[in-house]
């Protein structure tokens, strides 16, 4: 019998199944696969080519009208008889959303036209082999245990891709018009205008200056905000992990204190304990003799206001990781150290601080990133202020992303604010890439 | 001065050191604490500790403010959003972690670089998607966005399932075991740490988020607790700073608990993540 089918393939190779099984799925999804038997598989494929025709007949031309034009028909006053009614006209933004949706779409649709071309001509080249095309059941099956992550991937990565991906696509678009509250949909159209709001950010009197205050304030911010985040902790860990030192636990709970009350909740009182006249902080201060510090309404107090919040709240991670390093450290090597006659001082700076800095590295780029859009703090505490009427919609302590938030929401500032948020974008990817590739969990898998 | 002088006196250097951070980390949580209790609703006041105690501004928060909603309305959101994140979480983290297939890197770099950008940073086209499903001003739409950012954070589900012995999971293969069997009978009951950091702080995220609650959730009945709080005293006078504070107890209180109650578990979790790096 075998041998039977084995003869039947060789004198087979006549019949190009693979052949005539591709062209059918090129003329439309679904016919090779029932050509090649699969019944049930080629009813969902040609079902997905009605889908696909449709889409491409009936919804892309409106698509790609809609993303080139933003509308044509402004919302206007018409007479209709004796009355002036509202007409509504185009709405730029929705068209702009459709016409990325149903481009997506269709991007989606063709790979699986393209999948399907491949299938067909696979499972061709089988039967040309003498095989036999597996059934629906075995296919769903195959899937089920060979595609696995796949599926559960799926759900998501769709999620990411609707409410990440998506926005984010659209956020750049925006870019690129002359989005504002004073121009808005629907009562007016949009317009593409190229790099327009890129150049005034850039070159334009009063914008470039913000732009690079702002800019340098968010770099020393983000440096200030790690440093003392990460070796505030370091020194608390040291402190704590000291062999003499008795109810470590009670301490370190203590500690954590800060980390564990919602930053919301905790900002809102620190700003509150900040407040330069009725504030805790200063009424101790004139107790005690001093003078009151403008702790939130002087600029550069402010941003000292900043860090000393920002290191409230960040020492007890660091602190709690550099402790969970300290603890992987082998004991042998403080043993060998104490047999040398090392000092305390020299064995942390030899043994422990070596130790600690390899392995908390990425993960201080990975804070640098996180203190650079840190918004709650810098939102909540001084939200930007105080307020510098030498820039444009900012604040002396507002970073790129408060500015952004500024832009849009406060101002409806729309274009400008993307042009920020894909520079935020362009600066964050070169630490983001560069972290990536020097992970460890990337670097293991090279290895397997 | 001997060793053992030195020795000793730097250790009660450490004692001082110790007592006076712990004094910096805990002294804000109990200013509000004891602000909480304290008669009248201002700012100011002479004494740390009030002269007289009050549980006034307790009662204030449910008869002039609507905090049993607000808390209702945030738990609700928060603990629908950690089961579905948590979920969405730990599925990437595992497939990444224990599965190798095509495409499989540069999903993970796409998704961790997305994962830096701030979630906020789309928010204007988040509104408007948002508004196209009709879904402006529901508690679905904050839970829906919410979980759908969880994934971007797969990376220290992935480090932690990384620590996993990858044997164990083959012999479960040889044995016949489904791959969702797997997952659940086998690598689930070791995961626990992960699960309780990865729980903890979706459910930490969503329960202290104001900003976008505060974008989406319109009208006071669907308000959380987080954006009643920051109304209460965003309006710059901050008339009445001491029921604030109350509210301020009530909302850190429980997730204060949370987080010392797992502080094991938590430091577990945040070190696999960190070893691996």
């Amino acid at each position: 019998m075998q041998e039977l089918i084995a003869k039947q393939s060789k004198s087979g190779a006549a019949k190009p199944y693979s052949t005539i099984a591709t062209i059918l799925s090129v003329l439309a999804m679904g016919l090779g696969q029932l050509y090649n038997r699969q019944f049930m598989k080629g009813v969902i494929l040609l079902a997905v080519h009605a889908f696909t025709l449709y889409t491409v007949i009936f919804q892309l031309p409106h698509a790609v009208w809609g993303l080139a034009t933003l509308g044509e028909t402004q919302t206007q006053l018409k007479k209709v008889g004796r009355l002036y009614q509202q007409v509504m006209g185009d709405h730029s933004v929705f068209l702009m959303i459709e016409g990325l949706v149903t481009i997506f779409a269709v991007i989606i649709l063709l790979w699986i036209y393209v999948l399907g071309i491949k299938d067909s001509y696979r499972t061709g080249k089988l039967r040309e082999q003498g095989g036999v095309p597996n059934t629906f059941r075995q296919t769903v099956s195959f899937v089920l245990s060979y595609r696995f992550p796949y599926l559960i991937l799926a759900l998501p990565l769709a999620g990411v891709f609707f409410f990440t991906i998506m926005p984010i696509v659209f956020m750049i678009l925006i870019a690129f018009t002359d989005y504002t509250a004073k121009n808005m949909p629907p009562a007016h159209l949009l317009s593409w205008t190229g790099f327009d709001a890129f150049r005034d950010v850039f070159q334009m009197k009063g914008w470039n200056t913000t732009f690079y205050k702002v800019t340098l304030w968010t770099f020393l911010w983000a440096i200030l905000a790690t440093l003392t985040g990460y070796f505030g902790g370091f020194g608390a860990a040291l402190l704590v992990q000291q062999k003499r030192i008795r109810f470590k636990s009670f301490w370190r709970t203590l500690f954590i204190l800060p980390y564990a009350i919602p930053m919301f909740v905790s900002m809102l009182i620190l700003q509150n304990m900040f407040n330069g006249q009725f504030g805790p902080i200063n009424q101790y201060l004139e107790l005690l003799g001093f003078n009151r510090i403008p702790w939130l309404s002087d600029p550069t107090w402010a941003k000292v206001t900043l860090v000393i919040a920002n290191f409230w709240v960040a020492f007890p991670v660091s602190m709690l990781m550099i402790i969970g390093i300290m603890s992987t450290i082998p004991k042998d090597m403080y043993e060998a150290a104490d047999i040398d006659g090392a000092s305390s001082f020299q064995k942390t700076r030899l043994i422990t601080f070596p130790s600690v800095m390899y392995s908390m590295a990425p993960l201080l780029i990975m804070s640098f990133v996180g203190n650079m859009n840190n918004f709650n703090v810098i939102f909540l505490l001084t939200n930007g202020n105080p307020i510098n009427s030498d820039l444009q919609f900012a604040g002396d302590t507002d970073i790129l992303i408060t500015w952004l938030y500024k832009l849009s929401m406060g101002y409806g500032q729309y274009n400008y604010a993307s042009v920020i948020g894909i520079i935020i974008f362009i600066i964050l990817s070169v630490f983001a890439i560069w972290n990536v590739r020097r992970t460890k969990a990337f670097k293991e898998d090279t290895s397997s | 001065m001997s060793r053992k002088l030195r020795g000793s006196v730097w250790l009660s250097i450490s004692y001082v050191l110790l007592a006076v951070i712990g004094v910096f980390s805990v002294y804000p949580a109990l200013w509000v604490v004891l602000s909480s209790f304290r008669t009248g609703n201002s700012l100011f006041s002479e004494t740390l500790f009030p002269t007289a105690f009050t549980l006034e501004h307790y009662a204030n928060l449910f008869s002039k403010y609507d905090f049993a909603l607000w808390y209702t309305n945030t738990l609700k959101i928060a603990l629908t959003t950690t089961v579905i994140g948590t979920v969405l979480t730990l599925l990437p983290g595992y497939a990444f972690s224990i599965f190798r297939f095509t495409g499989r890197k540069t999903m993970m770099s796409t998704l961790m670089v997305l994962g830096l950008f701030p979630g906020f940073m789309s928010m204007i086209a988040i509104f408007i998607l948002l508004n196209l499903l009709n879904l402006l001003n529901t508690h679905l739409a904050v839970i829906l966005v919410y979980a759908a950012g969880a994934p971007l954070f797969f990376l220290f589900a992935k480090s932690y399932f990384d620590t996993i012995p990858k044997s164990l999971v083959e012999a479960a293969r040889i044995d016949g075991a489904g791959h969702l069997s797997i997952f659940f009978r086998i690598v689930m009951p070791l995961s626990t740490p992960l699960i309780v950091y990865t729980a903890l702080s979706i459910f930490a995220g969503s329960f202290t988020d104001f900003l976008f609650a505060k974008l989406v959730l319109r009208t006071p009945e669907t308000k959380t607790l987080a954006v009643g709080l920051f109304d209460m005293i965003s309006s710059r006078q901050s008339t009445d700073f001491t029921s604030f504070a109350a509210g301020c107890v009530l909302i850190a209180v429980p997730i204060t608990f949370l987080f010392i109650l797992l502080q094991r578990l938590l430091t577990e979790g945040l070190t696999a993540g960190a070893e691996k790096g």
